[in-house]
């Protein structure tokens, strides 16, 4: 029978109020700490290329109107803003290549 | 010479011709990249001298881009059928040597016929993969043999046990056959699963992966859970795949065979490998080499979500399907992935006419958002439905915690388990005692001087009333406590009384489990 002696890679993990002796996941350990979202960012949810960029800095925007196109799986979206506001930061230039979760666009509320 | 035996000898010379497949070359290739040819694997694989070939001579179908003047030796796929232990088996394995493997409409058409074939005679089908996908030359013909594929899977699926292995690329559509067959096989640096590979990837979305690390075996096995069994060679991956085929019937109206009643080999104490500190941990496949005959058991998805424990066992000579609680992996806490494993295995386990026995020690959920996020309500709740669904014998033994939504998913008397048996130290309650006072002390706890000695008191105090098996015992939600030295035999006790159980459902086309 094989002996385990992994006592020393236990570690504390709480279920209900009670603290159990337990190794850990590569996914849990992985895992993303939950952030709430703010309502003017505008994420990529898909990594690809910025094509064009419609507002400026410092621009006052309506809700959906057009802040950018974004080229990913072969087709060309439209970027509207969430909410009516002024665009307080702009994390792309036209040509960038961008990942997934990438902040486009902030956008201060009026 | 006679006529007959000039027949015989063109008949040889033809086999011979297409036995060799993609010729010497390709053999060569195939070789070098650590891999038997598709001949060589299913002889391995199958009983001595009990393959028989069908559909050597089959043709391909592709008449455009020269494909005519083409010759492709039985169409890059090699099927028959043969045994494994004595056990009937149709089996298919594709030729990467001739034109990669690709899959053109008689290539589809060969795997059909064998399928076909084996869901009339009732025995298991194994399909060895290693193909480049869709040969495009045959364009939509090349889509239809997949479709063709795929619909047989779901018709056989809990008819006949299917096996996949994939040993080789298996890429695109390609990869849903295996993803709907019951056990998928995958042999390190050989196997290569996904949908879109990594040019397309990187293409697309700028992501840079390699094959290994986007779909390799280990991934599989680890991260995905679309493998069920990981080996370090292809020897290794028979074997496996032998030993599985020894522990399953040959199909849905059959039991498993009978192997000879073995006690468990184990050296161990049953009694001295679960701490009696409920929070600490232990190796729960401790308790089940304890159990089963000869100590003998097959873990299935060993590598992931390895916070549930599942496999086959066998008791008293006859095959049992186990699902336990890890306490060693995320304190045993049931969460999306390990709900997925035990359910599957559960379905499979009540297809195929094998008893289930659950080993509880579980402290409930996993906490976080990403959980919550990613469903566990709906993943969770396909425990509840597959054991709740089984009608095959259905024993539980609570070794430890069966705590809150926890205790009733794990195969509790409420869901319709035939044998509830507890271990003294047994805590079944609606959740961990210090959860429990927190809440029902909350007040005394608030208005104490010292809020924490309080607390103690109160979860004290609550550990002694409540953290047992006997106030389940008195409602009569458990049958029985008993000592962890007669589980083996108040087991075995339960499957022989349950033999001929039958439990009948309500007529419906079919359920609607939380997919």
């Amino acid at each position: 029978m094989e002996k385990k002696e992994k006592d020393n890679e236990y570690v504390d993990f709480v279920v209900t109020a009670r603290k159990y002796k337990t190794t850990l996941t590569a996914k849990y350990k992985n895992r993303k700490m939950w952030q709430k979202p703010f309502v003017g960012d505008v994420i990529s949810h898909l990594p690809g290329t910025i094509v064009k960029v419609e507002v400026q800095p410092g621009q006052e925007v309506e809700a959906g109107q057009l802040l950018l196109i974004h080229q990913a799986m072969k087709m060309y979206n439209r970027v509207v803003a969430p909410i009516a506001g002024t665009v307080v930061e702009l994390g792309v230039t036209e040509g960038d290549k961008i990942p997934k979760d990438h902040l486009m666009v902030k956008i201060q509320p009026k | 010479m006679t006529d007959l035996s000039k027949n015989i000898q063109a008949l040889r010379e033809k086999k011979a011709v297409v036995e060799m497949g993609g010729g010497e070359a390709a053999i060569e290739k195939q070789i070098a990249m650590g891999k038997l040819t598709a001949r060589d694997r299913i002889l391995s694989l199958l009983d001595k001298n009990s393959f028989h070939e069908y559909d050597l001579f089959v043709k391909h179908d592709g008449r455009d881009f020269g494909m005519d003047k083409k010759d492709l030796p039985g169409d890059g796929v090699v099927t028959g059928t043969g045994t494994i232990f004595g056990a009937p088996v149709c089996i298919y394995a594709q030729d990467f040597t001739v034109a990669g493997g690709s899959l053109g409409l008689q290539h589809a058409r060969k795997i059909t016929k064998i399928m076909d074939h084996a869901l009339k005679m009732k025995c298991p089908i194994i399909g060895i993969n290693d193909s480049g996908g869709a040969r495009i030359q045959e364009g939509v013909g090349a889509l239809a043999g997949y479709g063709e594929i795929f619909y047989r899977n779901t018709i056989a699926s809990g008819v006949i046990p299917q096996i996949s292995l994939i040993l080789g690329p298996c890429a695109g559509g390609a990869v849903y056959s295996p993803a709907l067959t019951d056990f998928v096989f995958v042999v390190e640096n050989i196997s290569k699963m996904f949908i879109t590979g990594p040019n397309v990837i990187k293409t697309v979305l700028g992501e840079d992966i390699s094959m290994e690390d986007l779909g390799g075996a280990r991934v599989h096995a680890e991260t995905t859970g679309n493998a069920h069994f990981y080996a370090k060679s292809e020897q290794e991956c028979f074997e496996q795949v032998k030993r599985l085929v020894s522990f399953i019937p040959w199909n849905n109206q059959e039991r498993a065979k009978m192997a000879e009643p073995k006690e468990p080999a184990a050296v161990m104490n049953i009694e001295d490998v679960v701490p009696s500190d409920p929070k600490q941990p232990y190796d729960v496949r401790d308790i089940i080499k304890c159990i089963v005959d000869d100590s003998d058991f097959l873990e299935v998805q060993k590598l992931w979500a390895a916070n549930i424990v599942v496999g086959f066992g066998r008791m008293g000579g006859e095959t049992v399907g186990f699902v336990a609680n890890q306490p060693m992996v995320l304190a045993g806490v049931l969460d999306c992935d390990s709900a997925d494993k035990a359910a599957r295995f559960i379905r499979f386990c009540d297809s195929f006419n094998i008893p289930i026995i659950t080993l509880e020690d579980m402290p409930g959920y996993l906490p976080g958002v990403d959980q919550e996020h990613a469903g566990v309500i709906r993943h969770g709740a396909k425990v509840l439905y597959a054991y709740s669904e089984a009608t095959v014998p259905k024993i539980t033994v609570i070794l430890r915690k069966a705590y809150g939504g926890g205790y009733i998913a794990m195969n509790s008397r409420h869901l319709g388990a035939d044998f509830m048996f507890a271990w003294p130290s047994a805590e079944i309650a609606v959740m961990g005692p210090e959860g429990a006072a927190n809440i029902i002390f909350r007040k005394e706890i608030m208005e104490a001087e010292d809020q924490n000695a309080m607390r103690q008191e109160k979860v004290k105090e609550y550990i002694e009333k409540f953290a047992n098996p006997y106030v389940a015992a008195s409602k009569g939600f458990i049958d029985s406590v008993i000592e962890p030295k007669e589980t083996r035999s108040l087991l075995l006790h339960a499957l022989k009384l349950s033999v001929l159980k039958e439990e009948n459902r309500p007529a419906k086309k079919h359920g609607l489990p939380p997919f």
